[in-house]
């Protein structure tokens, strides 16, 4: 793997002319990490794979994925279940890593940086690329205000005086503060289902990352709550890069800018047959088996 | 068969007509008696023990023999030295023990690959099971031969290594019970392992780790072999000096149950309901708290 070839490639990427849905309309966020952005660089929060392989030990869950996720906009990745899904997603913040015998070929490129480059530190990369999992994991022994800053407090990152602002702000962008402003000491474990969801939302938030995995978020919910994470989704689109996984085509088709359809091949392995915009893949796919896959022929 | 060229039997009498079904009832009866005996000789030792020793301890169970020194000279005075000495030798033990307990769970549960976690929980099994006399002998050889010296520190570290095993099972047992969500959660926010391990996962833990402690915490509080070839018992009451034989609770009932006198009997008893009182103590506050968390 050559690496000034991927910094190369991907800061061409970069340079390109953005899409008109590239522009945010709310301030970027900005990173307090010393996040690794190329200097002269904005942050954008483009993610750019490349040939990407994921083995576990010697089975290949995931083979040959190339695909280009644009910044500040939602990215839905649907398919089967065992197509490799959650697998790929958490390579973009190398949590796979946690997985013994887990290991990856090719190049995920974060604003023009090689993610798997030896410079880059996975716990620095999860502060700028954070995840939010499909059941609800609140900290059981923390409060409301303590689980929303567990982020900045467990790093040492924020005086005590700042926290308050961080939690109110966290808290309503995750659109939470109005239902939990009056019980922020109680334990986060006392909340609904779909409400320690958005806690976990808000958590992810409290950090300032530029890009949000998602891995069916919204799964372990009743239709109520998932339309709130839903609606929560459609808000933050703008602000941050984000990434889901579902396997509710609907929600795709509802939350998501761009889609990408995975499948898997005869040897188990996992990869992208297609990615074009939600309304594309959905209304007219260029490959046979997204269109049978949307239409329920399959799976 | 020859069944198969008669009539079939009806199903009347296949429902009723049979004698090994009433067979069975009587087995299943005497069998259940059986189980329930045993279950009830279980039981009765514990309370035996607690009735015996109350019965003759609380008699001579009084203030004095918790402030008071054993007389220099003849008969008559307290436990005090035993008191003094079993505290400070057990928490003196718990402070070598828990970190070392604590630390080996975390590395055989979070950072060990499985078969070096897999030898380090065998051997821990195996030295909870080593007859603690010989864990006295052993401490004796390292750390009174060379110092031609009975001391106190040799029995607490005699005692640590008795919970060292124990602390170190229950914190790794409970350290299982953290749900991987909570590490995942963790890490994904950009915090690091050491952080992780320490504020979410021993955090989530303590509970369970508080219960292993004090669980290994009143088994030492027991423990007499490992006592008896290294802090060896004194009838002084020794404060601090760890360089020096020390009594603890369990030798001084050893030693006064030996003696022909009555009145020092009565002393051995009365320390007896003593530790007994302690030791229950610790383990049904810590096991009503485990069943409160069961149930809640």
């Amino acid at each position: 793997m050559n690496l000034e070839t991927a910094v190369r490639e991907a800061d061409e990427a970069i340079e390109a002319p953005p899409e008109p849905t590239v522009l945010a309309p709310v301030p970027v966020p900005q990173s307090t990490g010393p996040a690794p952005v190329a200097a002269g660089v904005p942050a954008s929060g483009e993610i750019v794979i490349d040939d990407l392989h994921v083995y576990y030990g010697g089975f290949r869950a995931v083979k040959g994925v190339s695909l280009k996720i644009p910044p500040r906009a939602v990215t839905a990745i649907i398919g089967p279940s065992g197509c490799g899904k959650s697998t790929f997603l958490r390579t973009m913040n190398r949590m796979h890593e946690l997985t013994a015998g887990a290991r990856v070929e090719g190049r995920i490129g974060l604003d023009g940086i090689d993610i798997y480059s030896p410079e880059v530190d996975p716990v620095q990369l999860r502060r700028v690329v954070g995840m939010v999992f499909q059941r609800p994991n609140p900290f059981p022994t923390m409060s409301i205000y303590d689980n929303v800053v567990s982020g900045l407090k467990l790093t040492g990152r924020k005086k005590r005086s700042e926290l308050d602002e961080v939690v109110e702000r966290s808290l309503r962008r995750a659109a939470l503060w109005d239902e939990v402003k009056d019980k922020l000491k109680q334990p986060g474990t006392s909340l609904s289902g779909g409400q320690q969801q958005r806690l976990c939302i808000a958590r992810a938030l409290s950090v300032d990352p530029e890009v949000i995995l998602m891995d069916e978020p919204a799964s372990a919910l009743d239709p109520i709550a998932t339309l709130r994470v839903e609606e929560l989704i459609a808000e933050l689109r703008r602000q941050y890069t984000i990434v889901i996984v579902t396997h509710n085509m609907q929600q795709a088709s509802r939350v998501s800018d761009r889609t990408a359809f995975f499948t898997m091949g005869d040897d188990r392995a996992g990869y992208l047959v297609e990615a074009d915009d939600t309304v594309k893949i959905f209304t007219n796919p260029r490959e046979q088996l997204t269109e049978d896959y949307i239409s329920g022929r399959f799976g | 068969m020859t069944a198969a060229t008669l009539a079939a039997p009806s199903i009347a009498a296949r429902l009723t007509g049979s004698r090994v079904g009433r067979r069975r009832k009587i087995v299943d009866r005497s069998m259940r008696t059986l189980a329930f005996g045993a279950a009830l000789l279980c039981a009765v030792p514990l309370i035996a023990v607690l009735y015996f020793v109350t019965a003759n301890g609380l008699a001579a169970f009084s203030l004095d023999l918790i402030t008071k020194p054993p007389k220099a000279l003849g008969i008559g005075g307290g436990a005090a030295n035993a008191v003094v000495g079993t505290a400070q030798m057990v928490a003196l033990a718990a402070l070598i023990a828990v970190p070392i307990g604590v630390m080996a769970a975390v590395y055989v549960g979070e950072f060990a690959e499985r078969r070096s976690a897999r030898l380090v929980r065998f051997c821990a099994d195996v030295l909870v099971g080593v007859p603690s006399i010989l864990i006295g002998i052993f401490v004796f050889t390292f750390l009174v031969l060379p110092f031609k010296q009975f001391n106190g520190f040799a029995g607490a570290v005699a005692l640590a290594l008795i919970m060292i095993p124990v602390v170190m099972r229950t914190t790794e047992e409970s350290l299982n019970l953290v749900p991987n969500a909570l590490r995942e959660a963790s890490l994904a926010l950009g915090v690091p392992v050491w952080r992780t391990v320490l504020s979410v996962v021993l955090r989530t833990g303590l509970p369970g780790i508080l219960t292993g402690s004090m669980l290994a915490f009143a088994r030492a509080m027991g423990e007499t072999a490992p006592l008896l070839f290294t802090a060896l018992g004194s009838r002084l009451v020794n404060v601090g000096d760890f360089g020096r034989p020390m009594d603890a609770l369990p030798l001084f009932i050893y030693v006064n149950a030996r003696q022909p006198v009555d009145a020092l009997n009565q002393q051995a008893w009365g320390a007896a309901f003593l530790l007994l009182l302690v030791v229950l103590i610790i383990n049904v506050a810590v096991r009503a708290r485990s069943w409160g968390r069961r149930i809640g």
